[in-house]
């Protein structure tokens, strides 16, 4: 369950401040599919981040699970981060000197599993990406734009997080491997019951999802249920 | 996050960087072995010198002519150059203080020396039999002067090894050969027994005359340069030291002992300036040496910083993905005692192979202390650990979005 409350972020460079969210409000309950929309400069990964726990609102309030996510420690936060979230950055954010494979195993190394664990759900979440086996053991500067995001996909699908958010996830992707991708999310959300929030600019993807909310200026500009929702 | 894993990731970072991460390594290696091998020649040092002083005699107290000057100045500068020491001197002490255990009073001078063929300028000792008493000198082949020599003033030489090899060759046959000493034929009749040793306190580079015949054909009068004197024991060389001191001040009329004439030295004494010249020495050679562990830290110290810096980003993934403060604390620590830890090992391999060679090849006896390595790899972990992890937990404490945008 999210909950913002009047949610502002404002970017104090050295010379301008960029108010960047300027009083955002919405709930979101546990197995919801939400489409985030908006222009470019729009706050939309603004938003994601302070969703997802990376960062924290200037002012407003943020609760998930019922829980002030401002008022818990460094630990406590990483705890959610490790445990709850997974985060499908807009630029991706692979280590570089690390194979495929480590990069995806890499959450499950925070979270303490045992090696061979490890290799095996890394593995799968990267098969449920659609990557070939054959990349597993590349590095990621050796890979496609479209082959970095799958993999960006896969790490935070590996820890079977609750809340899945994602920037632009299909982005780098011709529209087939696309549809593979949103199918998994769709997957995940019917069978499993995940939280999915995913922010894109267009609205053929946004159909994917059963709200769309879309935000402009950094305000929620309208905020809706999907009812052509597509299926895959 | 498990030991393995911290481990893991420490040298696939390690390795993505190879050559800074061995130049780092170089510079650490360079700066804890010449550490290392420095205090290992200056130690040594110091134990060549003491052993050198050690073997001059045992409970040697010397008596020479001229102003007391201090003990510093007297070991390093020419001595024998006033004139106010007389034989007779030497035969009041020897009368009047107790526990002797013999004097040999000398005449010392540099003299050019021939023997067909070579030419050579060495130090010439005229003095009595005593002498190989108070000095410890053992003759290896012929004998030593006797008193018989002394009596009648005969023209006979006793030569140390080195002398031996400059005029004769190594090994060479010299007893009954003759030497010139100031133009005048010396017979020889011993050969002193090699002390070993070099420079400092060698006695292998004289050439010994009976004290009555230096004084009659070389100095030309009745003083003499040096008085040696052992004492009994090792417990009596001071108040023997401090009679002979009354003794000579008496018979020289010098009511003000600061005004005497003449200086007294024990073997004490000269072991202290000694051991405070070759501590100069140590001190000297560590701060060289430590001037390049310096620099080898700040080798360290940069790597560290700039692979912080550089990795910032890393950082911020890193705890996008859950891990904690301490999960990126622990791995910088990590990567910076590893690397300490290696170029630490090698640094001490490296030098004491170092202090090895040059004692094996006879540069200099060296002595490599445990304290040298200890301080050396302890400075280098400092560092690394310092310079390493507070960046580390700096970067570590921002926000996962701050240090994701970092650039
Ligand atoms: N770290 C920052 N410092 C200063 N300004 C920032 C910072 N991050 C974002 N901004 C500004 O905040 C506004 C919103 O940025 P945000 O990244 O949220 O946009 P977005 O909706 O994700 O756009 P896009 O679709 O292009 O990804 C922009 O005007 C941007 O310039
Ligand atoms: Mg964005």
């Amino acid at each position: 369950m999210i909950e913002v409350k009047n949610i502002t972020k404002t970017y104090a460079s050295a010379a301008v401040a960029t108010q960047a969210l300027k009083g955002v409000s919405f709930k979101i309950k546990d197995g919801e599919f939400v489409a985030i929309m908006g222009p470019s400069g729009s706050g939309k990964s603004t938003l994601m981040h302070i969703l997802g726990a990376l960062d924290i609102p200037s002012s407003g309030s943020y609760l998930l699970d019922g829980k002030d996510v401002s008022t818990l420690t460094d630990d406590e936060l990483a705890d959610i981060r490790k445990d709850k979230i997974g985060f499908v950055f807009q630029a991706f954010n692979l280590l570089p000197r690390a194979t495929v494979l480590r990069n995806v195993m890499l959450p499950l190394i925070y979270a303490g599993i045992e090696p061979v664990e490890r290799e095996k759900r890394a593995r799968a979440a990267l098969l449920a990406a659609g990557l070939d086996e054959e990349h597993f053991h590349h590095l990621s500067n050796q890979l496609s734009g479209g082959q970095i995001q799958r993999v960006a996909i896969a790490r935070a699908l590996v820890n079977n997080p609750s809340l899945i958010l994602a920037d632009e996830p299909t982005g780098n992707l011709d529209s087939k491997t696309g549809e593979i991708v949103l199918g998994t999310f769709q997957q995940l959300n019917r069978e499993k019951g995940r939280t999915i929030i995913l922010i894109t600019h267009e609205t053929d993807v946004a159909q994917h999802a059963a709200r769309i909310i879309v935000i402009k200026d950094g305000l929620i500009i309208s905020d809706r249920l999907n009812n052509q929702q597509k299926i895959i | 996050m498990s030991l393995i894993d911290i481990l893991e990731e420490t040298f696939s970072a390690l390795l993505a960087n190879k050559v800074r991460t061995f130049l780092t390594i170089l510079g650490i290696v360079i700066g804890i072995s010449s550490v290392i091998a420095m205090l290992a020649i200056g130690q040594g040092a110091q134990g060549t010198i003491t052993d050198s002083i050690q073997s001059i005699g045992s409970n040697l107290i010397i008596v020479t002519p001229g102003a007391q000057r201090g003990v510093g100045i007297t070991v390093s500068g020419g001595r024998g150059t006033a004139k106010s020491l007389k034989l007779s001197d030497a035969t009041a002490i020897s009368q009047q203080v107790p526990s002797i255990a013999a004097i040999a009073p000398e005449v010392s001078g540099r003299y050019q020396i021939t023997a067909p063929g070579q030419n050579t300028n060495t130090q010439v000792v005229g003095t009595v039999p005593e002498y190989t008493t108070v000095k410890n000198l053992d003759i290896a082949e012929g004998s030593f002067i006797s008193s018989q020599n002394i009596d009648s003033a005969d023209k006979v030489a006793v030569i140390g090894p080195t002398v031996r090899d400059d005029l004769f060759g190594t090994d060479a046959e010299v007893i009954g050969q003759t030497i010139r000493i100031n133009k005048m034929e010396f017979k020889i009749i011993g050969l002193t027994a090699a002390k070993g040793g070099s420079g400092f306190g060698s006695q292998d580079n004289l050439i010994y005359i009976p004290l009555s015949t230096a004084q009659r054909y070389l100095s030309g009068d009745e003083y003499v340069t040096t008085i040696s004197v052992s004492a009994a024991s090792a417990d009596s060389t001071t108040a023997v030291q401090q009679a002979i001191t009354d003794l000579l001040l008496a018979r020289h009329n010098i009511a003000d002992p600061t005004l005497a004439d003449f200086s007294t030295m024990n073997q004490a004494d000269i072991a202290a300036t000694a051991t405070s010249v070759t501590q100069t020495f140590t001190i000297l050679l560590a701060a060289i040496a430590g001037i390049s562990l310096l620099v080898g830290g700040i080798g360290i110290m940069n790597m560290m910083l700039t692979t912080v810096t550089e990795r910032t980003r890393e950082i911020g993934l890193r705890k996008s993905i859950g891990a904690k403060k301490r999960d990126i604390s622990r791995q910088f620590l990590t990567e910076a005692v590893t690397l300490t830890l290696i170029s630490g090992l090698l640094g001490v391999i490296l030098g004491w192979a170092v202090s090895f060679g040059i004692s094996y090849f006879g540069v200099m006896q060296t002595r490599v202390s445990l304290s040298s390595i200890v301080l050396a790899v302890s400075v280098a972990a400092a560092i690394g650990i310092i310079f390493g992890y507070y960046p580390a937990k700096r970067a570590a404490s921002l926000n996962p979005i701050e240090a994701l945008r970092y650039e």
